[in-house]
């Protein structure tokens, strides 16, 4: 989590101008207030001490919620809380990794009731379950993530040529066809931030 | 009679949903309206802790709200309000609605001490007042055969109407109906018999409100056992009447 902050923090401007095209603008800015409000909740000392992933999910979801505007904050929110549904231990193996991966997808299907093809982040969330599904028959937990990041990265790309028929994009229309959804971005970026923190254990 | 269901306005600008919240108070005083708009620093966007604490202030005050929102994000707002608090969600209903229309058209209800899902239906039912309608004519004498401007018109305004219609007979009739629905036309009849009339193609008038027009209709506060006056003016105007008063006779399927 403090390395998807750090993410998100670096990449505000990259976030702001695919948002600006198709958009309001404002995802940049908002995924860095929201997970620069996680990682200073994650270093509060007054908050309860996280024995599980549960409870650092939990905590992101919330912390999303409050602080990140648009759609983006309903969407991440109930993803991280859906996911702290299934990962009620101190750590993940290769299956508990899926568990989170699928929770965190439906979160957000369930939630913004996206299809793949609609140019939303479900265009990263989808190849990513299916990814982390395949990855997890020998896999462990590292595995499985950086197959998940990937196929969220392929994903978030091809939604370049996609036709928005969801969100404030879908206002666009044809004009929101050859810009990276920043949604799907902003996903492929915090899987790719997992992988990393992942691998630095 | 109390008025106890309120609305909450969620919206991704302040300014817009106080204006809302004004239009709709000065048709129901003593409606309870809260707003939870603009994101936390004030600025354009939706914020979570306005809509729990909007949803919180109003159901303080009253058994249950209605909840309008705007954009695409201030519907999936309110629903995470929703899923974090599941008791606070049943006292709640989210309403799909043109935010405007919907708001005052729930206000309305909700003066009138309905009960939470009729205010609801209000809401969703506004959506109607805004398509294209056919035009009424306000002129008694049909001999006038000079165009005016046709288009759409507001709910509950009555406008002039072209001449005679482009095609066919100008034929005229009326007809007798007496209201059976315990409430009268209230949002779900007034609903289905905009839609009928409005498929009718035929300007359809009940007691001369313009009977595709919901809010017309239901600003009627017609009761039950009420005798209407039903007219139409157009090709087979009289078919048009007979639907209409077999609606209204037949009380919309309600008991």
């Amino acid at each position: 989590m403090r390395r998807s902050a750090a993410d998100m923090h670096a990449a505000r401007d990259e976030l702001t101008e695919l948002d600006r095209r198709i958009g309001d603008g404002d995802h940049g800015v908002n995924m860095d207030r929201g997970f620069a409000a996680v990682a200073d909740r994650l270093d509060d000392d007054g908050v309860p001490p996280r024995e599980t992933v549960a409870q650092v999910l939990r905590l992101v979801a919330t912390t999303l919620m409050s602080t990140v505007g648009g759609a983006s904050g309903p969407l991440y929110g109930t993803a991280f809380l859906h996911a702290a549904r299934v990962t009620n231990r101190p750590d993940l193996d290769g299956a508990g990794v899926v568990a989170l991966v699928e929770a965190a997808a439906e979160g957000i299907t369930s939630r913004g009731r996206a299809a793949p093809g609609d140019k939303t982040m479900v265009d990263a969330w989808a190849p990513a379950v299916e990814a982390a599904e395949h990855a997890a028959d020998g896999g462990d937990a590292v595995e499985v993530l950086r197959a998940a990041a990937a196929a969220a990265a392929d994903g978030a790309e091809a939604t370049v040529p996609m036709i928005a028929t969801k969100g404030r994009a879908s206002y666009l229309g044809p004009r929101s066809a050859g810009t990276e959804d920043p949604g799907a971005r902003s996903t492929a970026m915090l899987l790719a931030a997992a992988v990393a923190a992942a691998g630095a254990d | 009679m109390t008025v106890d269901v309120g609305l909450v306005l969620v919206a991704h600008s302040a300014p817009m949903a106080q204006g809302t919240a004004d239009l709709a108070r000065q048709m129901a005083p003593d409606v309870v309206i809260r707003c939870a708009a603009g994101d936390e620093d004030g600025g354009l966007g939706t914020s979570l802790d306005r809509v729990q604490d909007a949803l919180a202030d109003a159901l303080g005050a009253v058994d249950g709200v209605v909840v309008l929102a705007d954009l695409g994000s201030a519907v999936l707002v309110v629903e995470a309000a929703f899923e974090l608090d599941p008791a606070l969600a049943r006292r709640a209903r989210l309403v799909s609605a043109p935010f405007v229309e919907g708001a005052v058209a729930a206000a309305v209800t909700a003066q009138q001490g309905a009960a939470r899902e009729a205010v609801a239906e209000s809401a969703e039912a506004a959506v109607h007042s805004i398509g294209p309608s056919p035009v009424l004519e306000l002129v008694e004498s049909s001999a006038d055969d000079s165009p005016a401007p046709a288009g759409t018109h507001a709910s509950g305004e009555t406008v002039q109407a072209p001449g005679a219609p482009a095609s066919g007979a100008a034929d005229e009739a009326t007809a007798t109906a007496q209201i059976r629905n315990r409430l009268g036309l209230h949002a779900r009849p007034a609903a289905l018999l905009a839609r009928s009339v409005a498929d009718l193609g035929v300007p359809v008038t009940v007691d001369g409100a313009d009977a595709s027009s919901v809010l017309a209709l239901m600003s009627l506060g017609t009761v039950a056992g009420q005798r209407v006056t039903v007219a139409a003016r157009g090709t087979d105007a009289a078919g048009a009447v007979d639907v209409v008063v077999g609606m209204i006779e037949g009380g919309f399927g309600e008991e």
